[in-house]
């Protein structure tokens, strides 16, 4: 088993989409967490801070699972490392 | 069978119709009961019909999964499509704290309780990023299978096995007791005979079919816990507010108006603020009498003891005596003081601890959305106070997330998905069927905050609310309200509410009928059994499947290791059950505890054994025997249970003790693995394997 340039580039890809939703999750919970009391200065439904923890944050991990399958394998299909149609 | 010459396509339609058929079948049977009840079918007997008629249902569904292939009874055949994997994740997922603690202890604590919100929600996005496909490419049975083949070696999968056990097993207590207090509750069978029944409720199910059984059961499960769970909310929010998404208006239309009573409950010049004040100065002079008291019999021990029962005997014979006669609700106040009157020192020393502490009732109501509310005496001390509440949030949130992308019984469903695509689909299923319950769980925890300061607050004590009344005679520690400054008005000082109340009254809360109560045990029910089948059969794999196939008896027969594996099952259940029944400890420390342990033991060594191809056998055992040592350490020296009570490490609580573990385990792996030898060709040619879903000439690792 030979890696080829073209399998790299889909593990650096695959790499960098990962660290920067990693990054916006990591904003959505601690960054957000810790500026709750600023937040909650706004009001969005309520103070802005309560309503982030209480549903907005949940509604950005959702997004950001749905838009990583969604990326990943359409990615796949891409550099030819997809699996074959099953049955 | 025959499933297994149609093509994946056609199961997938086969499961919806299933499942569609079964949803529709179970609210025909709601309906039934329902007009059961309306024909006058007493409650205790519509609750039974509920506990029996589901765990019925899923010992059938086990039943129908019966298998005695390898594959399938680790895997379920490896052919789980993404959605219904999603389903029974969520219902693996979500425990008994989830469905009846959770919107509980948001009312209880508000803002700081979202902690719980965040950290079961957020974990799934490591899990989706991390680990999920990962596992599913290398696609063995069991998370110590993978610690085994990328670390090579049986000490790797050995501390595995000894982790998921030790993480799994505290965890399945807490969902054991949870039966138990639920089948105790709407029955009326003793804790300790529910808690057998529930596990009977189990057993069946995991006995016969292992994951296979397991997974479907758990599809069953979701389907009835997501009903239970909305219809009360959705009817408390039509009538609070007329809308029935509960999920905006709570926030729109309650949430304000709480805030705005929560200032007048504060402000002694308006006559609610007035009302209140008066409770608390009661609780103020009780509690600094009590101090007072503790004070005198510290020093003065049984002789000050006897003084004080002395002077309550003559405090009541001079209002006997008294001419013209004392009022008689003075009489008979000082004939129960006396009565009560504690008999030795001991007992004295409790009860005036207890009277000390009233204090905590008298303090002024924090607003439910301000973060990190703090009491203390100067600003610079609430402050301090405040920076170590967001300081514990900020931990608690990442020590539940990386647990939960550690614990076993939730990565071991990625292995059931036919391919790499659905995993990565399934997790986003998995975590928005989880996040349809707990994007309501605060709105349900305002919308009953409304009800209790708008309309309990005020009310006559002599006409309570029913389901004040009535569940304040079932249970004292989850509603307990007394008239205490005697003016015949409820005030909020005067309500002691438990959190696992808000769920299990809001049908009540809301005015539906007894039916809906059912339901509501039985979703809490499906919770607790969903989430006890995953880790009991975690366990259970553990031990047979690495413990015993792969490292005692290499050559033993396919026969043998499922027999080996269902024995183990029914061992570990009843001492489980043993366990549980004893009633040790608090519930959600132990949920705590499982996912702090989890964290430090698992999360470093995965997590290095897919993006790090320089991690190697030495770092693995040093990060995890770290990660787990230093985790259980913490947890021993602070965790009052266990009376050490060493001081805390930056004021972090027991609870997270994760927060040093996770690290620990990180520099362990880090620096066991660069100060001995790269990992052989063939390990990092497994690296590769994980890391795409198809190569040419690829390995095969796949378990059989």
């Amino acid at each position: 088993m030979q890696l080829t340039e073209k399998h790299k580039q889909y593990w650096n890809i695959n790499l960098k989409i990962s660290s920067v939703l990693l990054v916006l999750w990591f904003v959505s919970t601690f960054v957000m967490g810790w500026f709750a009391r600023e937040l909650n200065e706004f009001t969005f439904l309520g103070p802005l801070g309560f309503y982030m923890s209480a549903q907005g944050s949940l509604i950005i991990y959702v997004a950001i699972i749905w838009y990583y399958a969604h990326y990943m394998n359409n990615l796949d299909k891409e550099y030819g490392v997809h699996e074959g149609e099953l049955d | 069978m025959a499933e297994q010459q149609i093509t994946q396509g056609q199961f997938f339609k086969n499961l919806k119709k299933y499942y569609t058929f079964y949803t529709g079948g179970f609210i025909l049977f709601v309906i039934m009961v329902g007009i059961l009840e309306q024909m006058g079918v007493p409650n205790k007997i519509l609750g039974y019909i509920f506990l029996f008629a589901t765990i019925m249902l899923y010992a059938g569904i086990g039943f129908m999964s019966k298998t005695a292939d390898v594959g399938e009874y680790y895997v379920a055949g490896r052919r789980v499509p993404a959605l219904f994997n999603g389903m029974a994740t969520g219902a693996d997922w979500m425990s008994a704290a989830s469905f009846i603690g959770m919107a509980g202890t948001l009312y209880l604590t508000g803002y700081d309780g979202l902690a719980f919100v965040l950290g079961w929600t957020g974990g799934y996005c490591l899990v989706a990023i991390l680990l999920a496909p990962y596992l599913r490419k290398f696609g063995q049975f069991t998370i110590p299978d993978f610690l085994g083949a990328r670390f090579g070696g049986h000490l790797p999968r050995f501390i595995g096995v000894l982790a998921a056990v030790t993480c799994s097993f505290t965890y399945v207590i807490a969902q054991i007791y949870g039966v138990g207090i639920i089948t105790s509750r709407f029955t009326g069978l003793e804790f300790q005979v529910g808690v057998f029944v529930g596990l009977a409720g189990i057993l069946v199910c995991s006995f016969l079919g292992g994951m296979k059984a397991v997974t479907w059961t758990q599809v069953a499960q979701y389907i009835i816990l997501i009903f239970a769970y909305m219809i009360p909310v959705v009817w408390l929010a039509v009538k609070q507010t007329g809308v029935p998404v509960p999920q905006v208006v709570a926030y729109t239309h309650s949430l304000p108006k709480i805030t705005a009573l929560e200032n007048e409950f504060n402000d002694k010049t308006t006559p609610k603020g007035a009302a209140e004040e008066s409770v608390r100065a009661i609780f103020r002079e009780r509690a600094a009498a009590g101090a007072a008291k503790l004070k005198s019999l510290d020093t003065g021990g049984a002789t000050f003891l006897a003084a004080e029962k002395q002077k309550a005997v003559d405090k009541l014979a001079a209002l006997k005596a008294a001419t013209p006669a004392a009022d008689a609700k003075a009489v008979d106040a000082a004939e129960k003081a006396l009565k009560a009157f504690p008999a030795d020192v001991v007992a004295a020393k409790k009860a005036w601890t207890a009277e000390s502490k009233l204090g905590a009732r008298a303090a002024p109501l924090m607003h439910h959305a301000e973060a990190f509310a703090a009491n203390g005496k100067t600003p610079e001390e609430i402050e301090k106070n405040r920076g170590i509440a967001k300081k514990n949030f900020l931990a608690l949130i990442a020590c539940l997330m990386i647990g939960t992308a550690a614990l076993p019984h939730i990565l071991m469903r990625y292995y059931t998905t036919p391919s790499v695509h659905e995993a990565r689909v399934s997790v986003f299923w998995g975590l928005f069927f989880i996040f349809l319950l707990y994007f309501t769980a605060p709105a349900l925890g305002i919308l009953a905050k409304y009800e209790v300061y708008s309309n309990l607050v005020g009310s006559s004590f002599a006409a309570l609310p029913a389901w004040v009344s009535n569940w304040s005679v079932v249970d004292k520690t989850l509603m307990n309200i007394a008239d205490i400054n005697g003016d015949g008005l409820v005030q909020l000082a005067e309500i002691v509410i438990g959190g696992d109340l808000i769920v299990l009254a809001t049908p009540e809360i809301a005015g539906l009928p007894y039916v809906i109560s059912g339901l509501v045990a039985a979703g809490g029910l499906a919770a607790a059994l969903s989430t006890a089948d995953g880790l009991l059969l975690t366990i259970a794999n553990a031990m047979s499947h690495d413990l015993y196939y792969k490292m005692i008896d290499p050559n033993a027969s396919t026969v043998r290791r499922l027999a080996v594996s269902k024995g183990l099952l029914l061992v570990v259940a009843l001492i489980a059950a043993y366990v549980t029944s004893l009633k040790p400890g608090d519930i959600l420390f132990l949920v705590g505890a499982a996912f702090s342990l989890a964290a430090s033991g698992f999360f470093p060594a995965l997590v290095c054994g897919v993006f790090w191809k320089r991690a190697n056998w030495l770092g693995a055992v040093l990060g995890m025997s770290l990660g787990l040592g230093v985790c259980g350490y913490y947890m021993y020296m602070t965790y009052p249970f266990f009376g050490v009570n060493a001081p805390l490490w930056w004021d972090i609580k027991p609870i997270s003790a994760g927060t040093f573990g996770i690290p620990a385990g990180f520099l362990g792996i880090i620096i066991g693995s660069l100060i001995s030898p790269m990992p052989s060709k063939e390990i990092q040619e497994l690296v590769d394997h994980v890391r795409y879903p198809n190569l040419e000439g690829d390995i095969d690792t796949a378990g059989r």
